[in-house]
């Protein structure tokens, strides 16, 4: 029983195995990091389905929002969808932060996801009405722009366009108030990232032009 | 009693849009009760067919973001047959393929390819088992040659 | 009641696993050999109890106790039975509780058919069984509990997954893949014990070992298959194999085993690869265990994954362990194992051994690295990755082409050397098959190096195959006047395992020829149909839409497509697709339709309806020759189960009782003659028989 070549073995074969295994413990294989955050939020085009009651708008059904259009504002985007069982939790918040940052400008918006609008109107009442416009997207183009895995997913671009945080689930108020108000705190600008990833060039289509 | 299926009537105008063409009209039909036409239209053969093959080719190599591991060609969630026009309409408009991958890679990141690119880190993965057959191949050559030849005194 | 006494009985068999275990090593290390026997009734008393758990489940789930955890997780009182009964291996607990049983089981048994061999080996092996069914006992007092107590009892249950509902292959997949997966303990209990025992020289554990992998070799084969066949049947796209981690798991084992069946024939015929054969058999089994812990950690996402939890950290204990003692034993011992290398000539079968296993270790490498690799990824790089089917069908085709190669050179060449003249004899006529195949795959249009490569071969290795069973009956047509179907039969019956194991490489030719086949030709037409519509998919072939109807079920609303199949005018068939609604679920679950027939399958999936029933979107496929990859698993097994009939010959001299010292290298191996191997013999010369 060479106990040398038994160490030694089971050092160099058994070590790095077990230690990438239990290393695979920590991680969770379903969170996927977005690549959006610190680069230009994807500008898109949206039809107001169920206009928002509290947010100085003053939106009618039918108008349309272009995100290009809220440059210097901070835009919070949240997608949902009336089958997400997630999306009722965080209403209540959303609404309310919503609110509560209306007179500072910030804009929040609703992206309905693979969903009807008459389902999501309905939903709007039984969730007891919305400060902020709903807006469709047919064809999920805005949701696929925003790399969307799912409903809740919340986006925060800030005065410059780019993308400052990607909530993935239901959002908590007092983290997205906290957000909100480091933003609109700083005036030049936040942490543009130097990440090397090529803008997409102009001369190809963005997402909103085909219908 | 049907269940409504939410969005259906989006995913069939969607997939109506994706269909590929005919190989043949059929021409005759047996009587049938219904007034509507035997055979459904779709749009004619010729670049469609070409374009069909392109979207395949890509989208099998696409990660359907919300199933396990299928791609948006094989996968019958609606986010997939959404990304699959998306992907009909890119290439229509001339970009290329790799184009296309370079835009989803901007959205959801690596992930969503269903292969690694292989640069960087990801290179282990395609050469490692390469090498390790060549190699593998070759020692066993050598092996077999050695194991062969006449027993010398020092065997 | 029931409740109480699933759990007691679980107790009771952990405490007799430490008692066993410690029974054993006492026994054996002070030589007392009643204490030995006790240990074994130990591990029969262990099966008893793991079955009468595994009976009060089935009785709980089929009289919908609610008070059991694991009924109120899965049972409901609309499922119908023949599901209920089947949702014992439906989620982790009640897999777990399935796996405790089947390896209870196999203890049992190996214990029990060589309980008068004398020497350590058996007891050993046992006690390393224990070992490992101490664990599982574990597991099932702790975070894969299926017993805890739910108060207050609810009135109902969710059922099981609705993917499970849909199939009666969810009866016959899970039960095989256990069957021939935890069977995969038994060899490697066998080294572990032979290690340990001190007769890791000796021919003897090999035997016994071979046998034991052969069965649940054979036994995983079909599990494989079964699962390709569910897979297809229920998921809806049409494929079988889409490289997910846990067909992976599955697949993984089965190649070890595969090449540990192999070059277990070398060692036998030359002494040779003693290292590489215990090295095989302890892979396979460490591969079982890192393929659920891959599906019951979380690790990695996976269709299959049961929910996580804490079960992972224990699985990941255990493959430690399991992995240290290995590596320490294997290692420890590895000096005494090596022998002298030493082969006749280049061109002999043992030469085509060697590469198929090295092939074969090369694919299993593929399959390990892909499957780690997204870890690995993120553990250097930060950076999530995906190694899905592409990568796997990139690499893995060609190694796959080039065993059907080996699988038609390796039969017809003999053992040790083969002439000029007889390889000339033996090649000329499935060289020439081959080369027909590549002609008419390319006048058929085909351009897939590849898949040409593949059917190519594929005609290869068949020809060589059939070649061998048609000259050994032909010979015995010569030699003692039988009629050629007689001749067939005393020929097969004579050299079972040989015989056998080229049945085997038939099914896997018939396999390997079904896939390429299948994805080469495949077709698929998409379009929305109204009522008496008709969709034109290839040559004469089409669907007609009839109607969309909807029904309740007691555990699910159904909502299904009447289609039927056109070939010209004519209705040849009628499918009907659907989608499924569980209360328990947001999303429908599609089920396809399937018609099966030898040439080919017609392949239709429900994709989308519109609520008035008056339009219906059909995905169509035609994927031929797909039922042969069914069969084909058919012909393995029935090939293995051959190949491992017993022989009435006698079993080798056993090693006596007290432990030897290891037989020291150098002293030739007996040349090892028994069960069925025929010594080398040239194709052209009848065979004898005895």
């Amino acid at each position: 029983m060479n106990w040398k070549r038994a160490a030694l073995t089971t050092a160099l074969v058994g070590g790095p195995v077990i230690a990438l295994l239990a290393y695979g413990m920590t991680r969770d294989p379903r969170e996927i990091p977005s690549p959006l955050p610190g680069h230009l939020a994807p500008v898109f085009t949206g039809a107001v389905f169920a206009p928002g009651n509290d947010d100085g708008l003053r939106l009618a059904v039918g108008d349309t929002v272009r995100l290009a259009e809220h440059r210097g504002r901070v835009v919070v985007v949240n997608f949902w969808a009336s089958w997400c069982l997630a999306c009722r939790t965080e209403h209540q918040a959303l609404s309310t932060v919503a609110r509560n940052y209306a007179p500072q400008g910030v804009k929040f918006f609703g992206m309905l996801y693979n969903d009807e609008t008459p389902n999501g109107v309905n939903w709007i009442e039984q969730m007891g009405g919305q400060a902020y416009p709903a807006l469709s997207d047919p064809g999920a183009r805005t949701a696929i722009d925003y790399g969307l895995y799912g409903v809740p997913e919340t986006f925060v671009v800030d005065q410059r366009g780019f993308v400052a945080k990607k909530f993935v689930g239901p959002v908590e108020a007092g983290e997205m108030s906290k957000l909100l108000d480091s933003l609109l705190l700083t005036t030049g600008a936040p942490n543009a990232s130097t990440n090397a990833v090529a803008p997409v060039p102009k001369s190809l289509p963005s997402a909103d032009t085909k219908r | 009693m049907m269940v409504a299926l939410t969005a259906a009537r989006r995913a069939m105008l969607a997939l109506v849009f994706a269909v590929a063409p005919l190989l043949q009209a059929a021409a005759q039909s047996d009587p049938a009760p219904s007034a509507a036409p035997q055979t459904v239209l779709v749009p004619p053969a010729g670049v469609d067919s070409v374009l069909d093959a392109r979207v395949k080719t890509v989208a099998s190599r696409l990660r359907c973001p919300v199933c396990q591991g299928e791609s948006i060609q094989d996968s019958p969630a609606e986010l997939s047959a959404q990304m699959r026009l998306l992907v009909r309409e890119q290439l229509a408009t001339g970009r290329t393929e790799s184009q296309v991958f370079d835009y989803f890679v901007q959205k959801y990141g690596q992930w969503i390819l269903l292969e690694p690119r292989a640069e960087g880190i990801n290179l282990l993965v395609y050469w490692l088992p390469i090498l390790f057959l060549v190699l593998g191949s070759v020692g066993l050559m050598m092996a077999v040659k050695k194991w062969t030849r006449p027993a010398t005194i020092a065997d | 009641m029931t409740r109480i006494l699933g759990l007691a009985a679980i107790w009771v068999a952990l405490a007799m696993a430490v008692g066993g275990i410690v029974l054993s090593i006492v026994g054996l290390t002070r030589k007392k050999p009643a204490l030995v026997q006790s240990a074994f009734q130990t591990i029969y008393v262990t099966f008893a109890l793991l079955s009468l758990a595994v009976g009060a489940m089935i009785y709980a789930l089929v009289t919908h106790d609610f008070s059991v955890g694991y009924v109120a997780q899965v049972g409901s009182r609309s499922t119908p039975t023949f599901y209920t009964v089947i949702s014992l291996w439906g989620a982790l607990e009640g897999s777990i509780l399935f796996w405790g049983w089947v390896l209870a089981m196999y203890s049992a048994v190996v214990v029990w058919s060589n309980r008068h061999r004398p020497g350590g080996l058996v007891p050993w092996s046992g006690a390393t069984l224990q070992l490992i069914c101490l664990f599982f006992f574990i597991l099932l007092v702790g975070p894969a509990n299926p017993w805890h107590l739910v108060s207050p009892t609810p009135l109902d249950g969710p059922g099981p997954n609705p993917l499970l509902q849909n199939h009666i292959l969810m009866g016959v997949h899970p039960p095989l893949l256990y069957l021939g997966y935890v069977g995969m303990s038994v060899p490697f209990s066998f080294a572990i014990g032979a290690l340990l025992a001190g007769e890791i020289h000796s021919a003897d554990w090999i035997v016994l070992t071979r046998r034991w992998t052969l069965s649940a070799w054979a036994l995983l084969s079909m599990a494989i298959i079964a699962g390709m066949w569910w897979s297809y049947e229920v998921l809806g796209w049409g494929g079988y194999w889409a490289w997910d981690p846990v067909e992976n798991a599955s697949f993984m084992p089965w190649l070890t085993a595969t090449a540990f069946l192999h070059s277990v024939m070398v060692q036998e015929r030359r002494g040779m690869l003693k290292l590489w054969n215990v090295n095989l058999i302890v892979s396979t089994f460490l591969l079982t265990i890192l393929g659920t812990f891959l599906t019951r950690s979380g690790i990695i996402s996976s269709v299959h994954a049961f929910t996580t939890g804490t079960i992972g950290y224990y699985f990941l204990g255990f493959i430690a362990v399991c992995l240290v003692a290995s590596l320490i034993l294997v290692a420890g011992n590895s000096e005494g194992l090596r022998s002298e290398g030493h082969l006749d000539a280049a061109a002999s079968r043992e030469t085509v051994f060697l590469f198929n296993n090295l092939f074969l270790t090369g694919f299993t490498f593929v399959v390990v690295l892909g499957t780690l690799f997204p870890l690995v990824a993120e553990a250097f790089k930060g950076v999530k990755v995906t190694v899905g089917a592409p990568f796997f069908n990139k690499m893995t085709i060609p190694i796959c082409v080039a065993l059907l190669f080996l699988m038609g050179v390796g039969p017809a060449l003999p053992w040790k050397v083969a002439t000029q003249q007889q390889l000339k004899k033996m090649f000329v006529l499935p060289s020439v098959v081959t080369a027909v195949i590549i002609v008419l795959s390319l006048v058929f249009g085909m351009r897939d190096p590849y898949a040409i490569g593949a059917f190519a071969f594929a005609g290869f290795a068949l020809t060589s195959n059939v070649r061998e069973y048609v000259v050994g009956a032909m010979a015995r047509v010569r030699a003692h006047g039988e009629v050629f179907p007689v001749a067939l039969v005393r020929l097969v019956a004579a050299n079972r395992r040989r015989y056998g194991g080229y049945l085997a490489h038939m099914g896997i030719i018939m396999v390997a020829a079904a896939i390429t086949a299948s994805s080469s030709f495949r077709y698929e037409r998409e379009a929305t149909l109204k009522p008496g519509q008709i969709m034109p998919i290839k040559g004469d072939l089409s669907v007609r839409l009839k109607q969309l109807w909807g029904r309740d079920e007691p555990q699910r609303e159904v909502v299904g497509a009447d289609v039927e199949i056109l070939n010209g005018m004519n209705v040849i068939g009628m499918l009907d697709p659907r989608m499924n609604f569980y209360k328990s679920q947001d999303q429908p679950v599609p089920t396809p339709a399937v018609r099966s027939r030898p040439s080919g399958d017609v392949y239709i999936n429900l994709m989308a309806y519109t609520p008035d029933g008056q339009s219906a979107t059909l995905r169509v496929i035609v994927e031929p020759f797909v039922p042969w990859i069914w069969f084909g698993g058919l012909v393995v097994a029935l090939g293995a189960m051959i190949s491992s009939w017993p022989t009435s010959r006698r079993e080798p001299k056993s090693v006596p009782y007290v432990t030897t010292r290891a037989v020291p290298v150098g002293v030739p191996e007996p040349a090892f003659g028994n069960a069925g191997i025929s010594t080398a013999t040239p194709s052209s010369l009848p065979p004898h028989t005895s």
